[in-house]
């Protein structure tokens, strides 16, 4: 259920975010998921990439600084309504969300999460029945 | 005119004399009285008897800045504490500052060669200064304010900023001159540019600029913009604070208040003593202060000596301005900072030894710092709070360390030169 999400640091100038794509190509490694957290001197992109550990030797390699985090996804049916109510577990719980960001995935929309207390959090969704997705199925999109 | 001409225009030889006797008292005293210096000279294998005249300066040790902060904070003095009248310090930092004190005599010393500065500079007792250097263990303010009363003149003892507060002064209060940093000037000269004041208007015809290099285009500036004359002044708080030398009015070099100070120039290499007209590191021995009298201290700022006679008729040894420095200290907005200052802040923020570079600029007149640091492993979090949390951490850390505002920015690994020697610290972007 926990999920190795990439972070890297970057400065706002051209071309690292190029570069950062074409190193995990290089290196045969597949993004499933991104996100940028933007500041007006830098950037935090965050990825959900099929071999994480791989992906941060190479990245380190390349002059990067980056760093994995653990995430949650939580899948959700793609249709009105449907995150509401699920955030609404989140907000009743007193689960709190860090970050957050989404991409959709055979059908169903899938949100990506940063939460605090990430293996406590884990067994109140799941007793509350919310779906998460497995880390293998995230990398294997 | 001339402050005390029958010093100021004295003959070599009569200045040589009085050089050597006073250096020769310097020496029995700092030798009986500064277990520093004892040591010192009795390394070289020295006694105060070998020193016999002015010719025997050579011979003497060395001091430098860091021997005053091995000493903090009255170590070097040679005086009773209840001798002491004044003390000031540098802005210095890392819980270091060099401290520096002054007896009755020395503030009286003090005020006799910033009378001289400012005579020099065509300011009489019926002029009104505004004196917009700092106030406090700055030496500027209170240097300028004491010599200021001495010459009879009608202090305005405003201190550093509050522009628009200056600007009303000056047009109350008619100030006829103005003691700041040359950038400040500048920075004034804009303010009334965008108040659409004419300096043609106030009554300020005359500067004097110190605390900070600047050039001849600086000064061209000046001039033109605030339509005064713009007079450079030299100090450091080691020797006495301002009024160490100063330029005239014919602003060809800074006449050096030599029967006080004696000026050396050295080979920053090989510390050997270079003659008139060959460019090295200025080096001053005091040979009237009482409280904390310096032997051959190495300014690090570098210049060329002449000894020719002024058209003003002044003989004193004057030297050039002083465009240079022989070490890696930064002077920003008057305040002096090592880069090994900032250093020592990032360390204890961070447990491994971070990559860092300063960029200076001056934007609109005003230098600024800028901080690099790396963003590595130990520091890296992915969430943006915490990385403003933690620049905010180190800005506040060095701002309260340095006493000026610094703008810090993180940047990415290797984004800094690494390099085989010494470290590249700083880019110094300034035109001055």
């Amino acid at each position: 259920m926990i999920i190795k999400q990439l972070s890297i640091f970057l400065e706002n100038k051209s071309g690292r975010l190029t570069e950062v794509t074409k190193t995990l190509g290089d290196h045969n490694i597949n993004i499933t998921a991104l996100s940028v957290a933007d500041t007006s001197e830098y950037g935090i992109l965050r990825l959900i990439v099929s071999d994480p550990e791989k992906a941060v030797i190479v990245l380190k390699e390349n002059g990067f600084s980056v760093s994995l985090t653990d995430v949650i996804c939580i899948v959700v049916p793609h249709k009105p309504g449907a995150l509401n109510k699920a955030l609404n577990v989140f907000s009743t719980e007193k689960i709190s969300i860090e970050y957050m960001y989404a991409f959709e995935m055979n059908g169903k929309a899938s949100v990506i999460m940063k939460v605090t207390d990430i293996f406590e959090s884990i067994e109140i969704l799941k007793k509350r029945e919310l779906e998460l997705l497995k880390a293998s199925d995230a990398y294997m999109v | 005119m001339i402050w005390n001409e029958s010093i100021e225009c004295m003959n070599r030889e009569g200045i040589r004399a009085l050089q050597g006797k006073r250096l020769v008292e310097t020496v029995e005293r700092v030798y009986h009285n500064v277990k520093f210096y004892r040591n010192k000279m009795q390394d070289l294998g020295l006694e105060p008897g070998d020193i016999k005249d002015i010719d025997d300066l050579y011979k003497l040790p060395f001091t430098t800045k860091d021997d005053l902060r091995e000493n903090y904070p009255f170590g070097l003095f040679s005086v009773p504490m209840s001798e002491v009248v004044r003390v000031h310090a540098s802005s210095g930092t890392t819980g270091k500052p060099t401290v520096v004190g002054y007896t009755r005599k020395d503030l009286s010393t003090w005020s006799e060669v910033v009378a001289r500065t400012l005579t020099c500079a065509g300011i009489q007792k019926h002029d009104r200064i505004q004196i917009a250097y700092g106030y406090g263990l700055f030496t500027g303010g209170l240097g300028v304010h004491y010599g200021s009363e001495k010459v009879g003149a009608t202090v305005i003892p405003i201190s550093g900023g509050n522009t628009a507060k200056q600007i009303q002064l000056m047009q109350d209060f008619e100030s006829t001159a103005i003691a700041c940093t040359p950038s400040y000037a500048l920075y004034l000269a804009e303010a009334l540019e965008e108040q659409g004041i004419d300096p043609e208007t106030l009554n300020i015809k005359v500067g004097i600029f110190g605390a900070e290099p600047w050039t001849e285009n600086m000064r061209k500036e000046i001039e033109s913009k605030l339509k005064i004359k713009a007079i450079d002044i030299y100090g450091l708080s080691e020797i006495i604070g301002p009024g160490v030398s100063s330029e005239c009015e014919a602003q060809d070099g800074l006449h050096i208040f030599e029967d006080h100070f004696i000026p050396e120039v050295v080979d920053t290499n090989t510390l050997n003593p270079l003659g008139y007209g060959e460019k090295g590191e200025l080096v001053f021995t005091t040979v009237t202060k009482e409280a904390l009298p310096i032997l051959r201290y190495r300014t690090r700022d570098l210049t060329i000596l002449k000894d020719e006679v002024c058209s003003c008729g002044r003989t004193m040894v004057r030297m050039e301005k002083c465009t240079g420095r022989s070490d890696d200290m930064l002077i920003i907005r008057g305040v002096n900072i090592f880069p090994s200052q900032i250093e020592s802040v990032l360390l204890e923020i961070s447990e491994t030894k971070p990559h860092y570079l300063l960029i200076v600029e001056r934007i609109n007149n005003l230098d600024t710092l800028e901080v690099w640091v790396e963003v590595d492993g130990v520091f890296f979090s992915d969430e943006i709070k915490k990385l403003e949390f933690l620049t905010k951490k180190i800005t506040h850390a060095i701002e309260s360390a340095l006493g000026i505002g610094v703008k810090v920015k993180l940047v990415e690994p290797k984004t800094i030169e690494r390099s085989e020697g010494k470290a590249k610290r700083v880019v110094d972007k300034r035109i001055i």
